[in-house]
């Protein structure tokens, strides 16, 4: 198969200017998985998104048919909470499928509901989401007239509301715990797993299932067309497809629904189909492959697959879907930065490696761009760093509540042990490290050329 | 300034009967409080906490969380400047050092005549349309410094009416009718869905 012939799955009808409507997305099989998921049993819908190997797409890429074998049996109530929180740098998917399909996502919703017996179903938007939440609101009231949500859905006995709920700026509500707190209207601030596993003691400390926009989406292709269809799409356990936001120096930045597992960097940065290579004819200096959180890739990552288990393995994540692509002339020190000065400003402030770390690591940073900065400053920022990453490793080692902490190590590690030269033009000296560094993005293959030299 | 109004009061008890427990309503309220007033009031606030039953310390606590709750007022219009990762590579940062200087203050801050409140903002998943900027959370796509002036002095004029005065998030709200409406679940409700009771026995008959 190429790349050309991959079904559209999730944005099909992006192209359809009424797909919002409940007219629009009916005249394109809509509802329609729905109606086929109620004639099958609850368990045998919640085994065929098991066998069809979706990973969540809101950044962890755990599986959801498994996920949702993860509530315990016979606690009631269960809930349902949608992640559409979308704040996580570079990363643009869930506000398009929102705004652009709105009816897709209520109906995968409603699917998930019935295979897992959830009573009731919030879908949290990100607060900054005006128009998302207009379509949202506006697809639910005609949904709900015409019968496919709330009471009796399609004359069954299946009975579900979905409310529709928004936040109010914070990035941390995207956490999966955070996400609960602030539901239940308390400050959005991560609990700790275990014992708090969402499946287990999630919302009102009932077993929920917390799922992302994009991976809930997918759910009425899947029971329409079939598990297998999906599973001819896609590698081993990456299956179907896949949308990447792919942003930064490109001629052509957009977002893309490519093949899960098949497609690689190469293909969607620089085919013209997709972001078309970089602008001006410049040369690539890294790209960020998962959103802010994920260590940087260079060059010699550009033929790997966009594959779960192959980009985990060299020391990175597809975490969100977000491609950053950075040509020769960007100041990494400068883009590092401002990394970091976002994760200093959403801390939550509950852990205090995270709290007064991220702080800590942004001023030493901004003192090195603004030229204040000694050559001692840049060891300083590591050992800061690894204090909250320890060892720098891959996935890395918890030392907060939450993995926010060590992704703020991220930016800084994958800058300073790539770039060198770069920090030390700044501080107008030779830099000495003195940590030890073993995540395999940041250390980079044993081959690789002197640092500075370009890629 | 005050309480919320009866009209705001229907819509914030049809939002309250939704969730199994009404705290859970307190962002939605708080915000319904800031489209009413413009910014989050002391009054509005204790308003909700009789509301939702919980103490205006709670309330407080939740409110000072979340950026978009505004203790002080703000601009009729507060520009929001994204200067992450994306943008930034992109100008986000020059974009928001020219409207610093069109609208003659720092980022924060509010213009003298109350028109407008730039801030520098986080990724706000535009980011392939960069550099972006929202408008009381209305998005502008690739914005140059030229476009930035044309769309201040359309708002100075006051020709953009889709565009709401701060406060005002989606315009449609949703509403469920009674006649279709399934119940919110309280975590005390302890029945197995009937669906999951209906399909075991038909499995076991
Ligand atoms: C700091 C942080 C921010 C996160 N932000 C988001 C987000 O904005 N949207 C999202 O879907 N998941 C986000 N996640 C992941 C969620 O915790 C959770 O894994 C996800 O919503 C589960 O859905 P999925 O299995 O369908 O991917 C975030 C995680 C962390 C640690
Ligand atoms: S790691 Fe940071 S963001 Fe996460 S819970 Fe701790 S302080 Fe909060
Ligand atoms: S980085 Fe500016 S919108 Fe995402």
């Amino acid at each position: 198969m190429t790349m050309n012939d991959v079904p559209k799955i999730i944005t099909s009808r992006f192209d359809q200017g009424d797909a919002h409507t409940l007219d629009g997305y009916r005249r394109t099989h809509g509802y329609e998985g729905l109606a086929a998921a109620l004639e099958k049993t609850p368990q045998q819908v919640a085994d065929e998104v098991k066998a069809a190997s979706l990973l969540g797409r809101g950044g962890a890429g755990f599986p959801a048919g498994i996920k949702w074998t993860l509530a315990p049996a016979n606690v009631w109530p269960r809930y349902l909470v949608v992640n559409g929180d979308e704040s996580e740098p570079g990363t643009y998917k869930d506000r398009m499928l929102l705004e652009r399909d709105p009816h897709q996502l209520i109906e995968g919703v409603l699917i998930a509901c019935y295979a897992v017996g959830c009573g009731q179903a919030f879908l949290y938007i990100r607060g900054e989401m005006a128009h998302a939440q207009e379509r949202m609101a506006a697809a639910l009231n005609e949904a709900y007239a015409a019968g496919f949500v709330g009471k009796n859905i399609l004359g069954t006995d299946f009975s579900v509301d979905v409310v529709l709920h928004w936040g109010a700026g914070a990035y941390i509500v995207g956490e999966e715990t955070a996400l609960i707190e602030s539901l239940e209207g308390n400050r959005g601030m991560p609990r700790l797993k275990p014992p708090f596993f969402p499946a287990a003691k999630g919302l009102y400390m009932q077993p929920t299932i917390v799922n992302n926009v994009e991976t809930l989406s997918n759910l009425p292709w899947i029971i329409r067309n079939g598990v297998d269809e999906w599973n001819k799409l896609g590698a081993e356990t990456s299956k179907g497809t896949r949308v990447f936001a792919v942003s930064g120096h490109v001629n052509n930045p957009g977002v893309f629904e490519v093949e899960f597992g098949v497609t690689t960097f190469r293909d969607i940065i620089f085919d013209p189909k997709f972001a078309g290579g970089i602008r001006g004819g410049k040369a690539l200096k890294a790209f960020i492959p998962g959103g802010a959180s994920a260590p940087w890739f260079y060059e010699e990552h550009l033929d790997l697959p966009l594959e779960k288990v192959a980009i985990d393995r060299a020391g990175s994540m597809l975490g969100s879907g977000a491609i950053v692509v950075m040509d020769e002339d960007t100041d990494m020190v400068k883009a590092a930065l401002r990394l970091v000065r976002f994760f200093a400003r959403e801390s939550c402030g509950k852990c205090t490696p995270c709290r007064e770390g991220t702080t800590w690591m942004e001023k030493i940073m901004q003192r090195i761009l603004d030229g204040h900065g000694r050559p001692e400053d840049v060891a300083l920022l590591m050992d800061t760093a690894d204090n909250i990453s320890v060892d720098f490793m891959w996935p890395p080692r918890m030392t907060t509540i939450c993995p926010l902490g060590q992704s703020a190590t991220t930016p800084i590690a994958s800058a300073v042990m790539r770039f060198k030269d770069e920090f030390e033009r700044y501080v107008g000296g030779p830099i000495e490290l003195n940590v030890t560094v073993k995540g395999a993005a940041f250390i980079g293959p044993p081959t690789r050329k002197k640092e500075g030299s370009g890629v | 300034m005050a309480r919320l109004s009866s009209e705001n009061l229907e819509t914030a008890y049809e939002i309250i009967a939704r969730y199994p427990v009404k705290k859970s309503a307190l962002i939605p309220l708080l915000h319904l409080a800031q489209e009413q007033d413009g910014w989050v009031t002391d009054v509005a606030m204790a308003h909700i906490a009789e509301l939702v039953e919980v103490t205006p310390a709670e309330v407080i606590g939740t409110c000072t969380f979340y950026e978009m709750f505004k203790r002080k007022p703000v601009g009729k219009y507060v520009v929001n400047i994204c200067t992450n990762i994306s943008c930034q590579l992109l100008g986000g940062e020059e974009l928001l050092h020219h409207a610093e200087q069109k609208l003659a203050i720092k980022a924060g801050a509010t213009t003298a005549d109350g028109l407008f409140t730039i801030e520098d903002v986080e990724c706000i998943a535009a980011c392939t349309e960069a550099p972006c900027l929202q408008v009381n959370y209305r998005y502008f796509h690739k914005i140059t410094h030229g476009e930035f002036d044309s769309l201040i002095d359309d708002l100075k004029a006051g020709t953009r009416d889709e565009i709401p005065a701060h406060g005002t998030l989606a315009k449609v709200r949703q509403h469920i009718p009674a006649a279709r409406r399934a119940g919110a679940v309280a975590p005390t409700d302890r029945a197995e869905p009937v669906w999951l009771i209906r399909n075991r026995q038909e499995g076991a008959s």
